[in-house]
């Protein structure tokens, strides 16, 4: 793989369209540099400026980038790969939970019981010294380290019994939701460690600076809008490579790729992987924005609505996923503070929508460049194949 | 000062006098209405209670023992303006009063014009013995078998010749089978060694706590006790025997908690099979049907509060046709459209979810809704002290596999089922025979929706009925029918079932959550392993996929 060369300078063996445009490339990244740059601008402006933005909506849309970040993951590998993982949010909590481990271990005797050696609840439970699965998060590299090899781990083991034994289809998104319904009951249980219901929370710092402090939000930010960019690209390049190709010849005809010799398994494995690693890193993002992380990121639930960011915003087109999810989040947002009761109308009837009459989702609006290569919407399954087989 | 204020509290109590004479009167002398009843209650309020209780359970009266019972709960007042004993009965927040011997109705007083006739614990626990050994010279065998119930538990209350008088009079099998019982128990606390290894005998077939308890505290004595060596031989053999069949007991209910556990599970995922595994369509919103369902029970006992029983049976129909019509139109209006696009019917009926959801909070309520159990459904079968079932929860297992079989007919037997079968297997052929594959669609929706209210209606006599019902069968229910084999009733059956007895028998030692997790884990481990499930579809029509 070689990622960031063959981003503008596909390789000569590939001709043809490209998956993703060099244009929409460069105008995504432009967008996103000017976002990155414009907020903590508007956020040092006075506060009666008409463009200025308070701390509580620089730390929002830093939410919603790290969002973005998770839509680009399922991105990845439904819209390329074409397995619909009902459990990102297995990864985005799992990495979440390796950050709040980092912040936990930074608030150091600051707790309620002012206990240095260990997190306030587990005082509470009478634990007597740190689990050894805690050790090593006082340092912040190794916790950036595990934010993605956690989920990356996961990935890849879930991956590896899953592409061996060829588990696909409605079956594999069946099992990837069991396996984040698994994690969100195992992390209910104080036993395991991680703070049982309430998750972990009250955190003070991180790397040094006090979280609550406005210039670690815009800082955090940032490093979303720059994660964001840094994702993006590593995804445009794996898919302009010829790994990118061969991803997609898996999506249209999986049987078809694997006769004609190329490592199926394996290069289903490895996107799986990577997209864990990049869920991971939105939920590492994602925990100091809002302060808390607790087994309800593991719902089911929470995987769905990741899955209709994509869809809405157009799966199969990476800046697609992008703008589904600050949309619908964006749309959330409003909709929960203006009418509370009607937003689960709206997004419910977003899906109807999205899914009878925009198949290919907002992207799918103003986009006829890619139709060659984009997924189309019944893939591998015709009607009578499907009805075959699944006879009473 | 002080002189003034004795002289007021002086003349206070002279007024307290002349006014309540009744009340000075009670402490000599109280009215009954029947003559034969007021030495023996005069003397109760002078203070004499045991003595009163004897004479009282001498009269040669057929009432009296209900004239205890009735001291004994506090039924008996003294009606302080009349200085007679009666009978009350709260009405709201005044009392009727009733004449003791003839039940005639006197009165409708305050409270503070009754006192209440004194008891402690000592007359008390004289009282239930009193009443007790009333009951074993009653005439019907049901209270006989209660009083002598009640002597199992203190068997030292009794003595042994009464037992034997007792065992001799008796008919009634159950009564001697307790008699014996209580005997047995006096036995074995004797110090004669023979009397003891027969109470032993008698106990080791008797698996209640006291029973168990009496034979292993013979069984472990200290060292130094005078229990004779193979007397408490025999009374470790007999505990060990015990356990045995209390194990094996605790094993029977667990795996009956499992089923039921698993007829809740096909239940919810019986519809399912036939949504996901005839017509191939993930249907997110089933979880929701199925909450439907359980407000149609509510709805249903809203309307007719004073029949509770019937509310529940007719809310099965009517919840069938309900979610069935919900189900007929989500059909109609978004799946139609999506036929042979499995994953994009999940986003779509998901969506439908969520409105669901969300329609059923601004209409009815956030907040979880009552669901009265009726009589008939509470209450246990108890074969034993160690076993009972629970009546609710064999009704819903019944209930399952009733559903299982009358569906299992419908696609086998019917010509709606057959049209069925055609177009799941070939939609062109079916058509081109005949079949209007449209409207087969409408209904097999229709029926795999209305099949999930009926889940619903069970649910509701088992946990709480909410918006968030649904939710939490969901994964369950796919679970099941991918575990059972996606297309397969048999499947979904046998799936739900084993499901549900691995997730009880993990509990006793994972505990409720781990064990969910544990199964979570086996089931993606057994779908890496066989990945069409226990029961996988077989011939041509498997290998296209």
């Amino acid at each position: 793989m070689t990622f960031l060369p063959a981003l503008f300078r596909p390789s000569p063996s590939i001709r043809g369209p490209q998956l993703v445009s060099r244009t929409s490339t460069i105008v995504f990244c432009l967008i996103v540099l000017a976002v990155v740059i414009a907020v903590p601008i508007c956020h040092s402006l006075p506060t009666e400026h008409p463009l200025y933005l308070g701390t509580f909506s620089v730390t929002l849309i830093g939410k919603f980038l790290t969002y973005a970040i998770l839509a680009l993951s399922v991105d990845l590998v439904w819209g390329y790969l074409g397995i619909l993982s009902l459990g990102h949010a297995a990864f985005f909590g799992l990495g979440g939970y390796a950050m709040g481990m980092y912040l936990m271990r930074q608030i150091g005797d600051r707790g309620v019981y002012g206990n240095p050696e260990l997190p306030d609840f587990m005082v509470f439970l009478n634990w007597d010294s740190l689990p050894w699965y805690w050790w090593g998060f006082d340092a912040f590299p190794f916790a950036l380290a595990m934010v993605m090899v956690i989920p990356g781990l996961l990935a890849f083991v879930f991956g590896w019994f899953a592409f061996r034994s060829r588990v696909n289809g409605v079956y594999l998104s069946i099992i990837t939701q069991a396996m984040t319904y698994a994690l969100l009951l195992a992390f209910y249980r104080n036993e395991m460690g991680f703070g049982g219901n309430n998750g972990l929370t009250d955190f003070k710092d991180i790397i040094g600076f006090s979280l609550r402090s406005d210039s670690v939000r815009v800082g955090l930010f940032v490093a979303s809008g720059m994660t964001l960019l840094a994702c993006y690209l590593i995804c445009a390049s794996l898919l302009s490579s010829r790994l990118g190709r061969l991803v997609v010849a898996i999506r249209d005809s999986e049987d078809r790729t694997r006769f004609l010799g190329y490592p199926v398994d394996r290069a289903k494995l490895a996107v799986f992987t990577l997209s864990g690693m990049i869920a991971g890193l939105a939920g590492a993002l994602y925990v100091p924005q809002v302060g808390i992380i607790n087994p309800g990121e593991f719902a089911p639930l929470n995987s769905i609505e990741a899955v209709v960011w994509v869809a809405i915003g157009g799966r199969g087109t990476l800046y697609g996923a992008v703008v589904g999810a600050l949309g619908v989040n964006a749309a959330k947002t409003w909709f929960t503070g203006a009418y509370p009761e009607a937003w689960l109308f709206v997004l419910g009837a977003l899906f109807v929508v999205v899914t009878l009459l925009l198949p290919k989702g907002i992207a799918g609006l103003f986009s006829k460049r890619h139709e060659e290569l984009a997924p189309k919407a019944d893939h591998a399954e015709s009607p009578t194949s499907l009805a075959q087989a699944n006879p009473s | 000062m002080p002189l003034r204020l004795r002289r007021i509290f002086s003349s206070m109590l002279c007024l307290l006098c002349l006014w309540c004479p009744s009340l000075v009167l009670a402490q000599d002398s109280v009215a009954t209405g029947d003559p034969e009843l007021d030495p023996v209650f005069s003397a109760y309020v002078d203070g004499e209670r045991n003595e009163a209780l004897n004479r009282l359970a001498g009269l040669p009266r057929d009432d009296k023992r209900e004239l205890l019972t009735g001291i004994l709960e506090g039924e008996l007042m003294l009606w302080k303006a009349e200085s007679r004993v009666v009978r009350v009965k709260k009405d709201g927040r005044n009392y009727v009063i009733y004449d003791l011997a003839t039940s005639e109705e006197l009165d409708t007083v305050k409270k503070r014009r009754l006192s209440r006739l004194k008891l402690d614990n000592r007359v008390r626990s004289y009282l239930r013995d009193l009443i007790a050994s009333l009951g074993l010279q009653s005439e019907v065998a049901s209270e006989r078998l209660l009083a002598v119930r009640a002597l199992l538990s203190k068997p030292d209350s009794i003595e042994r010749e009464r037992i034997e008088q007792l065992i001799e009079a008796e008919a009634d099998t159950q009564v001697l089978n307790a008699l014996r019982a209580v005997r047995a128990r006096q036995m074995i606390a004797s110090n004669d060694p023979i009397e003891q290894r027969a109470g032993i005998d008698a106990l080791a077939e008797d698996l209640s706590p006291d029973a168990r308890r009496a034979i292993g505290e013979v069984a472990n004595a200290p060292e130094d006790s005078e229990i004779a060596p193979d007397t408490r031989e025999a009374a470790q053999l007999a505990m060990v025997i015990q356990q045995k069949a209390v194990d094996r007991f605790r094993m029977f209910e667990t795996v009956f908690f499992g089923l039921s556990l698993g007829s809740v599970l096909v239940l919810a995922a019986i519809g399912l099979a036939i949504t996901f595994g005839v017509m191939g369509v993930i249907n997110m919103a089933h979880g929701e049907l199925i909450m439907l369902g359980a407000y149609c029970a509510y709805g249903m006992q809203l309307l007719m509060p004073d029949s509770l029983a019937l509310a529940l049976l007719l809310s099965i129909p009517v919840a069938f046709i309900f979610t069935g019509a919900v189900g007929v139109l989500i059909e109609r209006t978004v799946i139609r459209f999506l036929y042979g696009r499995p994953l994009e019917t999940l986003l779509a009926t998901f969506g439908i979810s969520l409105m669901l959801q969300q329609l059923v909070r601004t209409t009815v309520s956030a907040q979880n809704v009552p669901v009265a159990n009726p009589d008939f459904m509470s209450g246990t079968i108890s074969f034993n002290p160690v076993f009972s079932l629970t009546l609710n929860r064999l009704y819903i297992l019944a209930f399952c596999l009733l559903v299982f079989f009358l569906l299992l007919l419908l696609l086998k037997r019917s010509r709606f089922g057959l049209e069925m079968r055609a177009v799941s297997q070939n939609r062109a052929m079916a058509r081109a025979m005949g079949v209007r594959s449209a409207r087969v669609d409408a209904f097999t929706f229709g029926l795999g929706a209305g099949i999930a209210g009926i889940a619903g209606v069970a649910l509701s006599q088992l946990t709480n009925v909410g918006p968030n019902l649904g939710q939490a069968y969901i994964v369950d229910s796919f679970m099941v029918v991918v575990f059972g084999g996606v297309g397969n009733l048999w499947g979904t059956l046998i799936g739900g079932m084993t499901l549900g007895v691995a997730n009880k028998l993990l509990e006793p030692w994972a505990g409720a959550i781990l064990a969910k997790v544990l199964v979570l884990v086996f089931l993606i481990l057994f779908i890496q392993r066989r990945p069409r499930g226990l029961f996988p579809q077989r011939g041509r029509a498997a290998e296209t996929h």
